[in-house]
């Protein structure tokens, strides 16, 4: 993405420090860390340059606002309200007063400066642990002005790596399916954010009905079902060029598509004479294999992250459940065994679990389970709701829920939640427009 | 003895009627327009030319066609037989309770058993194409059992 290249510019080394700060992100949190987000420090000229700029007054509280917004939708961190912060983000930033900030609570603080350099946005910030008094990580990158949201972004990451040990999924972005119009004819169009609901693109005018998009998890492509000219097929989608792909050369429908853990090969399913098959296709030499091969339903596959297993979603027991096979098709193995019905099993990237969706009497389901079915978690209970996908960290479960009508027809809606692998912190996740098929990009930078 | 028989009769006879109304009731609030699950009323229901209806109904999770579903297919197919220069397109649905891959293969699953109940009535497969909506779209948008029958379908309409 010719945009968005992060130069990191400069590491100054983070000291290692005994950490005295640590957030477990392994059971649900009921005290988050209070945190204190600071202002990054803007020089008066840098702030009207970027005020011409990007039309934002202050550019260094927006940033902040950024940060202090995306650690709060963790549930992990409490950040602070600014107007009780004693220091001047500038004086902060270089050396804070520990007992002011300790007055206040706080048990972390972030400061930063950020200024314009040759036209680039220059950003440089520090974590402080307040009660051992010590400076715990310090970066300085700069980027193209217009980035300045993902500035906001790789802060984030860089401060949730620091003190939870694992990586951040906040500079990252959603694909997902728009939605407008009456239930019986809904208008579905392709739409791409940020994480946190900004910077809305609609990848599609809204002319075919489109479904399931997923992102190649080691670029910026895309895989979806379009009805284009009324043959729902398997497309490819180049964010950037806008470019578009039929997938493959199948007389018929094609349908629930994913990338490998490579992004080289699709996986989808093929449907003929009342049967769906599940086949890959690599994408460099256009082979085509067929990997399912029995007379039931067999559909919605993902990989495992080392490329090695497929699970999938099958009928062939007499109603959906949950397979797990060898990437060459072999090996096939029922893990589902809960009551109720199972569907849209997807890998985490972790590789130790597999997320779904569950029907039992009436209500859906989204869980986890091992990934030999074992150690079936349910997180979330409700009318209807479907599709979970991974945050590249595999902490967090984006899915798509959708409301009843009433007896006059009206009433439904259809939006996107996230929930904790914990099974706490569920969130709507916010769009302009209705939404459904959430796919989670892998991290834009690292 | 005999009166307590009397007794157990008599309270075997009135949980009967009891469960009786109660199913008596059940079907009402669907106005009579269910069998099972399968929906054999006639609201949205079209006909490609008289006396030959459109559609064919499903039960949850199902493709199996009823001997409703049957008796439709072989007016289509009739119809068909007259008129040869028609072809059709099998439009398979399902309800908004499933999930949204699994739903586009059950919705080709049924096209694809009513085409194959038309062919043995002698239709061409050359003549019949087939496309799965899945739950993508509904006829009646309510979210009630009903309203979910009414989904089930598959549609023969007219592709030429």
């Amino acid at each position: 993405m010719k945009n968005i290249h992060i130069l990191i510019l400069l590491i100054l080394i983070p000291i290692k420090a005994f950490a005295l700060i640590e957030v477990d992100i392994t059971r649900g949190n009921l005290s988050p860390l209070p945190v204190a987000v600071s202002s990054l420090s803007i020089d008066k000229i840098s702030k009207k340059n970027f005020e011409k700029l990007l039309k934002k007054k202050n550019i260094g509280s927006e940033i902040s606002i950024i940060v202090e917004n995306n650690l709060k939708q963790t549930g992990l961190f409490n950040p602070l309200n600014k107007d009780a912060f004693l220091q001047k983000p500038n004086i902060a930033h270089l050396k804070p007063r520990f007992e002011d900030w300790a007055l206040i609570k706080a048990q972390a603080l972030i400061t930063g400066k950020v200024s314009l350099v040759n036209e680039k946005l220059r950003v440089e910030f520090r974590l402080w642990d307040i009660l051992a008094g010590k400076e715990i990580m310090a970066l300085a990158f700069t980027t193209v002005p217009t980035n300045w949201r993902r500035v906001g972004h790789i802060i984030t990451d860089k401060v949730y790596e620091r003190l939870t040990g694992e990586k951040g999924y906040f500079d990252t972005r959603i694909i997902y399916v728009a939605e407008e119009g009456p239930k019986t004819n809904r208008v579905k169009k392709l739409a791409i954010m940020d994480q946190d609901g900004f910077n809305t693109k609609y990848l599609t005018l809204g002319n075919e009905l489109v479904l399931t998009p997923r992102f190649n998890p080691t670029n910026q492509m895309v895989t979806y079902l379009s009805y284009f000219r009324n043959l729902p097929r398997v497309y490819l989608l180049d964010i950037e060029t806008g470019i578009q792909e039929v997938v493959g050369d199948f007389p018929g429908m094609t349908f629930a598509p994913r990338f490998s853990p490579d992004g080289k090969k699709i996986i989808m399913s093929f449907a003929m004479d009342g049967n769906s098959e599940i086949y890959t296709m690599d994408l460099e030499n256009r082979v085509v294999e067929k990997i399912t091969n029995h007379p039931s339903i067999d559909t919605s596959p993902s990989y495992s992250p080392d490329g090695k297993y497929i699970c999938f979603n099958s009928d062939r027991s007499g109603y959906q459940q949950i397979y797990v096979m060898k990437s060459n098709g072999t090996n096939v193995k029922r893990i589902s065994f809960g009551k109720g019905l199972y569907g849209t099993p997807v890998w985490s990237p972790r590789g130790d679990l597999i997320a779904f969706t569950k029907l039992h009497k009436g209500k859906f389901y989204i869980g986890v389970m091992r990934t030999d079915g074992t150690g079936e978690r349910l997180l979330t209970e409700n009318f209807y709701q479907e599709a979970p996908s991974w945050s590249p960290n595999g902490r967090v479960l984006v899915f798509y829920r959708e409301t009843k009508t009433n007896s006059n027809g009206e009433g439904f809606s259809a939006k996107l939640w996230s929930i904790d692998l914990t099974g706490y912190n569920e969130r709507q996740v916010k769009t302009e427009t209705d939404a459904s098929d959430p796919s989670w990009s892998s991290l834009l930078s690292n | 003895m005999n009166v307590s028989k009397i007794f157990k009769n008599a309270f075997l006879i009135i949980l009967a009627s009891l469960v009786l109304s109660a199913c008596a009731t059940q079907v009402k609030k669907s106005s009579g327009q269910m069998q099972g699950d399968v929906y054999t009323g006639t609201d949205t229901v079209k006909e490609l030319a008289k006396g030959v209806s459109d559609r064919v109904f499903f039960a949850t999770n199902e493709t199996v066609l009823t001997t409703a579903s049957r008796d439709t297919l072989r007016k289509q197919a009739a119809w068909l037989r007259k008129n040869s220069s028609i072809n059709v397109v099998l439009e398979g649905h399902a309800d908004e309770r499933g999930t949204r891959e699994y739903n586009l293969a059950l919705g080709e699953r049924r096209a694809n058993s009513a085409k194959d109940y038309l062919m043995t009535y002698g239709i061409s497969s050359d003549r019949i194409s087939v496309i799965s909506y899945g739950k993508e779209r509904p006829i009646d948008s309510g979210s009630n059992p009903l309203a979910w029958s009414k989904n089930r379908r598959s549609v023969t309409v007219k592709a030429n």
